[in-house]
């Protein structure tokens, strides 16, 4: 299959799930009374310089999200547990740096390692109820992410320092900020110094996808695991490095915001990051690119839609129903897609073998 | 890939018996013993009083409607994780249709707001076989979503609502068994070893019972006798054993595990009905509080069957009762029992020659009496934790001796015969 | 009853499916109260067929006619309201369901699914001798109780018209009898039985008539009397056959694999291989011969560590390989050739040179340390396509889009590649056309040559006799004496295979 064909079928799937969306919201705005046409007015319209850097921010964000999740999908390990590992990732991280055992961006890189430890930790909770007792993961990780709020929520009243209606960890020190970086001229919104972890995780996905022994356990054992098994892999090592990895993913998730903006762990922790993270992943199909793709578009759509209500008398809710439909259309369409190429390809070996013997044929007669 | 790890199935039989009746029997009865037995170490009176068994019934039974949704689905081989959507979109057909029709109208808006969300489930994996978990995972995303949108458009209008919230909402009607309620209350009050627990249960029982609570156990034991006395049922089952010999029956395959799926959409649906107006005041924004995941769990815990899922999810309504009434105290006291049963455990995988297995449960069980001992009471941020704990207790300590339909969460294509 | 009626006719069958042609031109009388044999190789198109007249496909073209009239099914329930039944190959029972649920299911308004169907059940378990408990799990029986628990559903639903697809596949020669005098009852009593096969011996020795099938089209109708087996796989084959054939003796006295005293159970503590001790020297072929479910499978996992060992030892080459997960095996030296290689060897979406790699992801030419070798991966693929014949447009293409045969090929040659010191292979050349059969046996001599040792195991007794050196029986899992393929018969097999040549069930 050429190149062109690849990337015209690999696209298909998402530009159908869109459509989809764009209809059954339209509908859905249409029967709850609200007009589609302001809501299309409102999400389409071009960003302005500030709308503009926050879209980047959050699909740095977003797209960290979507890799976390993507790395287990990709062997069939459903890690629904990105929000939680990322919730004490976040606050372990938090709370490192503002102890500042360490000095400037010592305690930056040790924090973001600290991070990244406690959400695989958290993950590999997961990881060893599953291999041990064989636990779902899909369950369990359901299971930590409620665990998780709970227990960082008393973790919090217990080290953190009450300031109004909040409660944050120590401040981190100035030393140990990163700088933002101006994307637009004259535009006060930055963008997070640490946007380039996503960029580096990124790359990192994919050499290791397909450059790896590991990697390609991982796709083995996620086509066939009867296949992956037979040919050496095991596959409860697998799902053990998986989740690890996974969850320090996850524990990079909350760090461009916390050494760019916040500066310290608090209550006010923007939720929903992980299971948004899920639908990029999805909707990317679990590889690299596909998911940035997919973070840039569900961050475009999040900020666009949050002026629906002053401007349109919308409730921005609404996007999550598109979000949600997108979803739902994209893996139905991956699916139909996936099983005519295969036809397709499978018809066109079968003309070509006939055409080759053909032509010995001719050649010996 | 399904909910319980291939490899971890065990082999063992599954006769067409429903419920192994004599076997629950038992076990409520070594428990009733062992929950009187740390009432009366601890003192702590709660554990058995009218009042907790009620809250556990009330907490016990959406889970019990999630994990009887999610046994039709998995037994017909779909397994089902969108069971929480499901609910959510359950709780909100509820909160519409309860506020403006009255309770009964509401239960019949939540199960088709419940079953729109299964037929789509259905659709996913049925009609295209996507992958059951990711279909399960997408519905929740839209059913969240459609929920909260539409949470402001039905509500924020209404007086005593708000964007997140519907307005107080009617409650099905309540029954008391006269005579039986007041004599059992009488033995309840004595607090006498295991007699005025079980009465306190009978009370519990014949007191201010929802009928919502009635409809829910029928659908459960009706449920059992559909699925293993009539034909459908059997057709059913074989879709979820083995759907190609079913095909080559003539049984339409798509057929069953559609109706099945939808089925379970019904069942979410209702459970969510329930926690909106029998456990709680109307809609909230996140009242399902994934209990479509601990009603998965509690099916689990009971093998696919529906005794074994209403023992589970007694199980978790009873802890979730507890920490509701008795707060950090009454957890504290559940400690106990937690650190006897597990102790019980131990000593049974010991017999069964089970080593390992028995000395880490023995660990664990120490560790549990430990913790008892040195406090006397649980933070409120740990107990909120509670039934997911328990959820992940459970599903650690049963999930070895099971076993899940063959062919469920498996793709399935006609015409893929021989 | 003067002239026989034609119970079944088929004419001008034709089928097709994406990239294959399964049957074209298909035209078959079936005699009513007769055995009417179906032959033809693997691929020859008679499941296809039997699947068409089963419901279970449509035809693209051509009639079905049964008992006298034009009949067209669009499911398996249509054909069962025409009175035919078809018991599979692979058969088609719910392994946590009792034989009652399983014959009852899709026939439950017949006699309900309670007494009345418990009692019309034993009515027929008696009268042909069937000997089966319906309230009994099917998972535990046996492989020819099985069989007959198939045979049961058929009759349930009243059948007239039975097809027997592959029937003495899994059967030893003691149960083949058995099944033959079943057989040979149901005629008696005026059903007409519709039976498929490659193989010719037993073929000729049950059948009233045979219809030879050819790459998807009728070659011929006869009768058993007048043909013998040579004729027929001339027929079958179109050319001249390829004979497993013994050469010169290759072994050396160099151990390569020793196991013993090996023991493997299952979760609930019962021996699934007892006592096993076998050596393999550079240049033999061990053959394993036995009954599916005695211990092949579990033999094969265990050599290549997909199963641990309670008890006993595996050497390969003098180390001690027991505590050795399968990479570390494989990377040793270990080839393996699947006995599902859908399943277990091939990655079907993925394209041809990235399923070099699979199952050798630690050693060159596909890998370099922990790194892909891209470039090594593809020029090996081109290597193995042009030696082994495989038929593909490139190493581009999905594994999944090659045809049985040459699938198996390019696992072979991958299988080969790097100089293995073990191979195992199990079933090596099952669902592949005679063509490709051939070439992997040649590949297989070949390498022994070279000094390859290879654990052989196989229910094709002809492939069993051709290429072993020494054949040994498992049963119950347990392994039995060494044979000598040069001098052991079919019968002797047969017997050790079951255990006594008893006439009795054999080993589950």
């Amino acid at each position: 299959m050429s190149l062109g064909r690849r990337v015209l079928f690999g696209a298909a799937a998402p530009a159908l799930a869109f459509v989809v969306a764009a209809i059954v919201t339209s509908v859905v705005l249409l029967g709850s009374g609200d007009s589609p046409v302001e809501f299309w007015q409102v999400v389409l319209s071009v960003p302005d310089a500030r709308q503009f850097v926050n879209i980047v921010n959050v699909s740095a964000i977003l797209y960290l999200s979507g890799l976390a999740a993507a790395i287990g999908f990709r062997m069939n390990l459903f890690n629904i547990g990105v929000e939680g590992q990322y919730r004490v990732a976040t606050f372990a991280g938090g709370f490192f740096a503002g102890q500042a055992f360490l000095p400037g961006y010592l305690n930056t890189a040790a924090a973001i390692v600290v991070a990244m430890a406690a959400g695989a930790a958290w993950a590999g909770i997961a990881a060893v109820l599953r291999v041990t007792r064989g636990v779902s993961e899909v369950i369990s990780t359901i299971m930590l992410n409620a665990i998780a709020l709970s227990l960082v929520a008393y973790l919090l009243r217990e080290f953190g320092n009450r300031e109004g209606q909040t409660i944050v960890t120590d401040q981190i020190q100035q030393s140990s900020w990163v700088p933002n970086f101006t994307l637009v001229p004259g535009e006060d919104t930055k963008v997070y110094g640490l946007v380039f972890l996503a960029l580096v995780a990124g790359v990192a996905f994919a050499v290791l996808l397909s450059g790896t022994r590991f990697g390609f356990d991982l796709r083995a054992t996620g086509q066939s695991e009867s296949a992956a098994v037979a040919s050496g892999v095991n596959v409860r090592r697998m799902v053990v490095y998986a989740m690890l990895l996974s969850g320090a993913v996850a524990g990079l998730i909350g760090m461009p915001e916390l050494f760019g903006a916040s500066h310290a762990f608090g209550s006010t922790i923007q939720t929903g990051i992980g299971f948004t993270g899920i639908a990029v992943a999805l909707l990317g199909r679990n590889r690299p690119i596909g998911i940035a793709i997919g973070a840039l578009v569900f961050a475009y759509l999040a900020q666009q839609s949050s002026p629906l209500g002053i401007e349109a008398d919308i409730s921005p809710e609404i996007i999550a129903v598109t979000q949600g439909v997108v979803v739902l259309s994209v893996v139905i369409a991956y699916e139909v897609i996936r099983r005519y190429q295969a036809r397709l390809e499978q018809a066109q070996v079968a003309a070509t073998l006939r055409r080759e013997r053909a032509a010995g044929q001719e050649v010996s007669a | 890939m399904s909910v319980v790890a291939r490899e971890h199935s065990a082999p063992g039989t599954d006769g067409p018996r429903f419920g192994r009746g004599i076997r629950l029997w038992l076990y409520a009865l070594v428990a009733l013993l062992a929950v009187s037995t740390v009432r009366m170490v601890t003192g702590a009176d709660q554990l058995t009083s009218t009042g907790t068994l009620q809250a556990a019934i009330v907490a016990a039974i959406p889970i019990a409607l999630a994990g009887l949704g999610g046994l039709w689905s998995e037994r017909a081989g779909v397994v089902n994780i969108g069971l929480e959507g499901m609910m959510i979109l359950g709780t909100l057909g509820a909160g519409y249709y309860t506020y403006y029709q009255g309770v009964w109208v509401g239960l019949a808006g939540a199960m088709l707001f419940g079953a729109i969300g299964g037929a789509l489930h259905a659709l996913a994996t049925v009609v295209f076989a996507v992958d059951h978990i990711v279909s399960g995972v997408a519905i929740n995303i839209i059913a969240a979503g459609v929920a909260a949108f539409l949470a402001e458009v039905f509500f924020a209008g209404l007086e005593g609502g708000g964007p997140t919230q519907s307005p107080s909402l009617d409650r099905p009607p309540e029954i008391t068994v006269p005579g039986v309620s007041d004599a059992a209350a009488g033995i309840a009050d004595n607090g006498w070893f295991v007699v005025s627990d079980l009465a306190a249960v009978v009370n519990a029982l014949t007191e201010d019972l929802s009928v919502f609570t009635l409809l829910a156990l029928i659908a459960i034991f009706g449920t059992g006798w559909l699925l293993w006395y009539t034909s459908f049922g059997l057709r059913l089952r074989s879709c979820g054993e083995s759907p190609y010999s079913a095909e080559s029956l003539g049984v339409n395959v798509y057929r069953y595990k559609f109706i099945a799926v939808t089925l379970s959409g019904v069942f979410a649906g209702f459970g969510g009905c329930y926690l909106a107006v029998v456990a709680s005041s109307g809609y909230a924004n996140g009242l399902s509080g994934n209990r479509g995941y601990i009603g998965l769990a509690a099916m689990i815990f009971g093998n696919w069957r529906p005794g074994g899922l209403l023992a589970g999810s007694v199980l978790f309504g009873y802890s979730e009762g507890a920490r509701l009434r008795g707060g950090g105290e009454l957890v504290h006291a559940l400690l106990l029992l937690l650190a006897i049963g597990l102790f019980g455990l131990a000593v049974w995988q010991l017999y069964r020659g089970f080593r390992i297995s028995a000395a880490l449960t023995g660990l664990v069980a120490a560790g549990v009496l430990w913790w008892f001992v040195v406090t006397d009471s649980i933070p409120a941020d740990f107990t909120e934790m509670t039934p997911y704990v328990a959820t992940l207790l459970v599903l650690a300590l049963a999930s070895q001796r099971l076993r899940m339909p063959a062919a469920d969460g498996l793709p399935y294509r006609r015409g893929g015969v021989g | 009853m003067s002239s026989p009626a034609v119970a079944v006719s088929l004419r001008g069958i034709a089928k097709r499916f994406p990239g294959v042609v399964a049957n074209h031109d298909v035209s078959v009388d079936v005699q009513a109260g007769t055995v009417h044999a179906l032959v033809g190789e693997n691929g020859a198109g008679k499941s296809t067929l039997m699947k068409i007249l089963y419901g279970v496909q449509k035809p693209d073209d051509g009639s079905i006619t049964v008992d006298g009239e034009d009949v067209g099914f669009s499911s398996p329930t249509d054909a069962i309201a025409r009175g035919i039944g078809m018991v599979f190959q692979h058969f088609q029972l719910a392994d946590n369901l009792t034989v009652l649920e399983n014959v009852v299911l899709g026939a439950e308004k017949l006699h309900g699914i309670g007494d009345k169907a418990r009692a019309e059940i034993g009515r027929i378990s008696t009268a042909y001798g069937f000997d089966l408990d319906p309230d009994e799990l099917v998972e535990t029986l046996g492989v020819g109780e099985r069989q007959r628990v198939e045979i049961l559903k058929v009759l349930y639903r009243g059948a007239r018209i039975i097809i027997l697809d592959e029937p003495t596949a899994v059967l030893v020669p003691q149960e083949v009898e058995a099944l033959f005098a079943n057989l040979r009852e149901l005629k008696a009593e005026g059903h007409t039985l519709l039976f498929i096969s490659h193989k010719l011996d037993e073929v000729l020795e049950i059948a009233d008539e045979i219809t030879v099938l050819r790459r998807g089209t009728t070659v011929d109708t006869v009768e058993p009397s007048a043909v013998t087996s040579h004729d027929l796989a001339e027929l079958m084959v179109g050319a001249e056959l390829p004979s497993p054939s013994t050469a010169e003796s290759t072994v050396t006295d160099r151990v390569v694999l020793e196991v013993s005293d090996l023991r493997v159970q299952d979760s609930d503590g019962r021996p699934l291989l007892s006592d096993v001790s076998l050596t393999i020297r550079a240049g033999e072929v061990l053959g394993i011969a036995g009954v599916e479910g005695n211990g092949q499978t579990e033999l094969v996992e265990a050599v290549l560590g997909m199963r641990p060992a309670v008890a006993g030892t595996v050497q390969l080459g003098g180390e001690d390989v027991t505590r050795w997960g399968t990479r570390q095996r494989r990377a040793a030296g270990v080839g393996y050739i699947p006995e599902d290689r859908q399943r277990h060897g091939l990655l079907l979406d993925a394209p041809l040179w990235e399923n070099r790699i699979l199952g050798h992801q630690t050693r060159p030419p596909a890998m370099n340390g922990h790194w892909i070798n891209r470039s090594g991966a593809r020029d090996d693929s081109d290597r193995i396509v042009s030696e082994y014949d495989v038929r593909t447009p490139g190493i581009d293409t999905t594994a999944g889009s090659l045809s049985g045969g040459n699938q198996q090929k390019f696992l072979v040659g991958r299988e080969m590649s790097g100089e293995p010191r073990l191979l195992v292979a199990a079933h090596p050349t099952r669902g592949v056309d005679v063509g490709a059969q051939a070439a992997i046996w040649d590949q297989v001599r070949e390498a022994r040559r070279r000094g390859l040792a290879v654990l052989l195991v196989s229910a094709d007794l002809d492939e069993l006799i051709g290429l072993s050196d020494t054949i040994r029986v498992v049963l119950r899992g347990r392994l039995g004496d060494e044979l000598d393929p040069r001098t052991v018969t079919p019968q002797q097999l047969g017997s050790a295979m079951t255990g006594a040549g008893d006439r009795s069930e054999s080993a589950s």
